[in-house]
């Protein structure tokens, strides 16, 4: 008995042993089964009155959602504008500003890195600056820039910048002595040390900051919008003004999956370099 | 103590070092010093200064496999550093072919306990970095030769496009010892280049050194723990006392013919002495080592 129950749990723990992947077909099944509890709750929870008053129905949710998915790109001005226009324009501000920011934080991240002094020396400053809310951040950007496009990319910039800031020279900073040590006894120049040792040694972390950076950006630019122009986050502002629920459940369903979806390309990345490592 | 130290026979008083020898340390002294700067005062935080190593003098003749044997934290791998020349020497000079050693250089082929492979190269792109850093004139041709008779050497051949991380211990060691003779050094420094790997894969390891110094006859410093291995593989075992403050107790000539077999190398008259006398030394400085640990320095 004792001896057969031993056994079979030992099975259970390793994955190739069980048969056809059952972790992954339960955890499927749980899913799934999960998510119709959940929308049969809401369905008659909203039928019902069982919710604050105006509260859509899954179904009407569902259907606009359909709507927005299908439709996402007809224009008639600015506060009526597909889904789709409104992703991409959040995309652009996201992307200008990411790129800026990751084109600053990831060399100054290494120069900051390599040398023990700056360091400590300006982690004072990056301590300082990486707590602040982002929405701090806009009423001078409004003033300094006086342009809501402007700002919104100031905006993304001056938030995402931080996480690879850190993580960049945290990784530059503890790459492995004996790589270092390797290609000085090579006498391998500064330059080549840097770039072929350096900054490959530091790449899972300079990815992973770049990881929490892009997350950041897409968290912040939905609240910036709110206070501009266009964008989901205008749409979402928009749609609170209108008192339209459904299209908000819809706006932020869309805004978790495109968040998603940039989350696992980074993650994707970062397989790419680790090489074993477990960073 | 046992008798005078032998070095003192091959350090002339005059001007110091035999003629012939390749490497010479002349009265080296290393001090770590202290954490003595207003930060570390403020915090309470301050350390004396450490002597690792006190006036230590050596000979190394060329084309000789020297063993570094001592209780651990003795100051072998700070000996071994100095000579590499990744950290300098606070009193005392080290000699290579008469010149003094300024930092490290790949004249110096170096051979590290935790393999110090680059995790996103390749087997090969690991050598080939070592090759190109050192002869960056030469073409890849020149170069690609070099990588591949190196690996044909420590015997990885099919193992040229795997990383790191796919291979066992005993074959990140070969690409090690591949990538130190690729450069093709004056000498090669090994700092307990075995000390990680299992027993079996380790006496394996010792057998391909031993087969691979037969065939280039470098001269070869080598760190250890082992008594067995250092009789298997040295010319002469150098037994360190123990640290702080550490100095050079013994030299051993190891008299055994080559090339050597692991099997019948204790056949030999001199071995069983030579152990012996190499187990006392170590057993008396390691218990030392231990009672100053247990009293708390």
């Amino acid at each position: 008995m004792a001896i057969s129950q031993s056994k079979s749990r030992s099975r259970k723990k390793d994955p190739s042993d069980s048969p056809g992947l059952s972790e992954n077909v339960r955890a499927f099944l749980l899913f799934v089964g999960s998510l119709i509890v959940f929308l049969l709750f809401w369905e008659l929870g909203a039928r019902n009155g069982l919710f604050t008053k105006g509260v859509p129905t899954a179904t009407k949710t569902i259907e606009e959602l359909w709507w927005w998915i299908t439709n996402p790109f007809f224009n008639n001005g600015p506060n009526d504008l597909g889904i789709g226009w409104n992703l991409l324009i959040s995309l652009r501000r996201v992307a200008i500003g990411y790129l800026l920011a990751s084109l600053v934080a990831v060399p100054l991240g290494i120069l900051i890195g390599i040398s023990p002094v700056a360091n400590k020396g300006f982690n004072a400053y990056i301590q300082l600056l990486k707590p602040i809310s982002p929405l701090a951040w806009l009423p001078l950007g409004l003033y300094i820039l006086r342009d809501s496009e402007q700002t919104g990319v100031f905006i993304i910039f001056i938030s995402s910048i931080w996480p690879t800031l850190i993580n960049t020279s945290f990784g530059v900073a503890n790459v492995n002595k004996e790589y270092l040590e390797v290609a000085e006894t090579l006498g391998a120049s500064r330059l080549r040390t840097i770039f072929k040792v350096i900054i490959p040694a530091a790449l899972p972390n300079i990815l992973s900051g770049l990881r929490i950076s892009m997350g950041i950006a897409w968290l912040v630019i939905v609240a910036a919008e709110m206070l501009l122009g266009t964008g989901l986050g205008y749409f979402i502002w928009n749609e609170w003004n209108n008192l339209y629920i459904p299209n908000i459940l819809v706006a932020i369903f869309i805004i978790g999956l495109v968040g998603l979806l940039l989350d696992s390309l980074f993650a994707a990345a970062e397989k790419f370099v680790t090489f074993g490592r477990n960073s | 103590m046992s008798a005078t130290p032998l070095n003192l026979d091959q350090v002339t008083p005059m001007d110091g070092g035999s003629p012939t020898a390749q490497l010479s340390i002349r009265n080296v002294t290393k001090v770590f010093p202290g954490k003595k700067d207003i930060f570390s005062k403020l915090s309470r935080k301050t350390s004396k200064d450490f002597v690792a190593i006190e006036n230590i003098s050596l000979d190394i003749e060329p084309n000789t496999f020297v063993t570094i044997i001592g209780p651990s934290g003795c100051g072998k791998s700070t000996l071994l550093n100095m000579i590499a020349g990744l950290s300098s020497t606070t009193e005392g000079e080290i000699l290579l072919n008469d010149r003094p050693i300024q930092g490290p250089g790949p004249d110096r082929g170096m051979v590290f306990q935790n393999y110090a492979l680059m995790p996103w190269m390749t087997v090969e792109e690991n050598i080939r970095f070592a090759v190109e850093t050192v002869y960056p004139k030469r073409s890849p041709r020149d170069i690609q030769r070099t990588v591949t008779e190196h690996i044909q050497l420590v015997g990885l051949v099919g193992a040229e496009k795997k990383h790191p991380h796919e291979i066992s211990g005993g074959m990140r060691q070969r690409v090690g010892i591949a990538r130190a003779l690729a450069i093709s050094p004056q000498m090669l420094l090994m700092d307990e280049p075995f000390g990680a790997l299992d027993a079996l894969t380790r006496g394996f390891l010792q057998d391909e050194i031993e087969r691979i110094w037969e065939q280039q006859r470098k001269t070869v410093i080598m760190i250890t723990h082992s008594i067995e291995e250092a009789l298997l593989l040295s010319d002469r075992i150098i037994m360190m006392t123990r640290g702080p403050a550490a100095r050079v107790d013994e030299i051993l000539d190891v008299p055994f013919p080559r090339p050597r077999n692991r099997e019948t190398l204790d056949q030999h008259p001199a071995y069983h002495d030579l152990k012996a006398e190499m187990e006392s030394h170590l057993f008396r400085e390691t218990r030392a080592v231990e009672e100053a640990r247990v009293r708390g320095r």
